[in-house]
């Protein structure tokens, strides 16, 4: 327990830095765009000159960009990520409220493309070379050159508008008065396309990784000895060659958290699922900075978790992980 | 025979990249003047008028003709992005690698920086506050692609530095810059090439969905703003939508198909899952 807590320390150290690259190149990116949240603000509610000049005072915008960033850190630190100008409420409050629903949306999306692409990949992984290795690896890359959304409109034209099976959009029925399991299950239904068409593009990942890695251990010596001594096929590929093929894996999902996050901005725009995603693309369309560095920063909090949760599992699963000094 | 299989698959991708390229190269030619003008009755069916083979959208405009555009600025955007992403990541790569130390550690922290930060939410926000042209398209791609690169670089600048060649320069007394622009980058650069492929694609999808969002050029036909536009009419046209994402799976499975034969082709491990 030791050595993951060693890891641990380790990781949040080193995330310290990343993170204030994040938040200062964050800050001066958005601070290059033309006008500010007062003319956003304007721009949709209407105002003199007067009422601008007031509002920037009010807002801080009259001081100097380093000035405004010291103000912004100073606030961090107190996990105050500012005011949206759309919403006219804390940012951190919109977040917290968006976020489980994008988690909710990415563990399932992230559940069903492992399951899958794992066991395609075993099925692939089997008899490398084959004919229905070939057909799967395939299959799956077409799948990988699918841009979300427009798998999400296709399964949208087929089983919302012509088969009436399931919603289009929204997370759950709006004033439904559902509780309990009937609400779970309503959202359980909301999250179907949604979660389809963001599982299935990153499917093909574990699916190749798993078949790759299955295909090198085919050669260790091990193998070639439980063949010799007349394991059963099924058995070779289930228990020996299928099991030591796993942990890579496992680093996948690491890699991919980043990817799907980044997916999830189109789909939950699609679908209208209220998330993370669809807050920043609602925080671009209307100019709202605050909410979109809030929304970013979040994002990079999320990766650096998932990770560190991805290296701590793999470190369970590998005891050689983390004992020896840095990578 | 395993050979024979993957060069089929290579070749299979290959042609469909050239016939990809050779339209969108040809396209002024073909459909000369704007796509984005008004050519033709609204709504057509696909495959019902021969002059609109693939149709006319909600305001008349021809669908072949938009697809044959899209396939330029999808081509265009996808290619210099990944080369601008590939260039800086290795020059940074290579810095990081051969200066060590501090440089290296500060260099190294800006890349974890860029790769904590999803990709498309970066380009989001960069497009968001530079305003929508092909330029900006590409950069913003371009910022979130990098990174990649820069740790392979990286890397191959590690293993290269210790080889006897390397120490052989030294001790000849080539300039230090000599060294490493002569005899180490040329050596890193394969392995950086060898994700070529997968940069290229992911660029391609990720300028797909910002025109998805209308974050694209607006002069531009695109197949992101296409599928976007047929949305309006899905229930009715779902074809509308459906051809130009058609387009955008077989380019991107194209270049997936040729960057793998490429790989397998000259043996280079990939540094990079």
């Amino acid at each position: 327990m030791n050595r993951l807590l060693r890891l641990t320390r380790r990781r949040l150290w080193t995330a310290i830095p990343v993170l204030m690259i994040v938040v200062v190149g964050g800050f001066f990116m958005l601070e290059a765009a033309p006008g500010d949240a007062v003319d956003a603000y304007v721009g949709a509610i209407g105002g003199d000159a007067e009422l601008i000049e007031s509002l920037r005072r009010d807002w801080g915008l009259d001081q100097s960009p380093l000035h405004r960033l010291g103000l912004y850190l100073w606030s961090l630190a107190h996990l105050d990520l500012g005011m949206s100008v759309t919403f006219s409420r804390p940012v951190r409050d919109i977040i917290l409220e968006r976020l489980p629903n994008t988690l909710l949306l990415m563990g399932s999306a992230t559940a069903l493309s492992f399951a899958l692409g794992s066991l395609l990949g075993i099925v692939a992984g089997a008899r490398p070379g084959s004919l229905r290795d070939r057909t799967l690896s395939i299959a799956s890359l077409a799948l990988y050159a699918m841009p979300g959304f427009w798998l999400g409109l296709v399964l949208t034209v087929i089983f919302s508008v012509h088969l009436r099976w399931l919603p289009g959009s929204g997370i759950e029925t709006i004033a439904s008065g559902k509780t309990g399991l009937a609400r779970a299950l309503d959202i359980a239904r909301h999250l179907v396309l949604p979660v389809t068409s963001l599982g299935l593009v990153y499917l093909a990942l574990y699916l190749r990784v798993m078949r790759s890695a299955m295909a090198e251990v085919w050669r260790l010596d091990f193998v070639l000895a439980t063949r010799a001594r007349g394991v059963p096929r099924r058995r070779i590929v289930l228990r020996h060659v299928a099991r030591n093929a796993l942990l890579p894996l496992v680093t996948m999902l690491g890699v991919q958290a980043a990817a799907m996050l980044g997916g999830s901005v189109v789909v939950e725009t699609l679908f209208s699922v209220p998330g993370l995603g669809r807050l920043a693309q609602e925080a671009v369309s209307s100019r709202d900075t605050p909410l979109l560095l809030g929304v970013i920063l979040t994002s990079a909090v999320l990766v650096i978790l998932v990770n560190l949760a991805v290296d701590l599992l793999y470190a369970t699963l590998d005891p050689r992980v983390g004992t020896g000094g840095r990578t | 025979m395993r050979f024979l299989s993957r060069y089929g698959e290579f070749t299979a991708g290959a042609a469909l990249l050239i016939a990809i390229a050779l339209v969108a190269l040809t396209a002024p030619l073909t459909f000369p003047g704007d796509p984005l003008a008004i050519a033709g009755p609204p709504m057509l069916p696909p495959f019902a008028d021969s002059a609109f083979p693939f149709g006319t959208d909600r305001l008349g405009r021809d669908v072949l003709a938009q697809l044959v555009h899209g396939a330029r600025t999808s081509l265009l955007v996808g290619l210099a992005a990944a080369t601008t992403a590939m260039l800086f990541g290795s020059l940074v790569g290579l810095a990081a690698g051969f200066a060590g130390g501090l440089v290296d550690e500060c260099l190294m922290r800006l890349t974890d920086a860029f790769q904590t930060v999803p990709a498309f939410l970066l380009a989001l926000a960069f497009v968001s506050v530079s305003g929508p042209s092909l330029a900006t398209m590409v950069l913003a791609i371009a910022l979130g692609a990098w990174p990649g690169p820069a740790r392979i670089a990286r890397a191959e600048v590690l293993s290269i530095r210790e080889r006897d060649y390397v120490a052989g320069a030294r001790v000849i007394g080539m300039h230090p810059l000599e060294i490493a622009l002569r005899e180490i980058l040329p050596n890193a650069l394969p392995p950086v090439l060898s994700v070529s492929a997968i940069i290229v694609a992911s660029a391609i999808l990720i300028e797909a969905a910002l025109s998805f969002l209308g974050l694209g050029d607006p002069n531009r036909v695109t197949w992101g703003s296409m599928i976007a536009e047929g949305r309006a009419v899905l229930r009715t046209a779902p074809m509308l939508s459906v051809f130009p994402g058609i387009a955008l799976v077989l380019t991107v499975l194209g270049v997936y198909l040729v960057g793998e034969g490429l790989v397998e082709g000259t043996a280079v491990r990939r540094g990079l899952s």
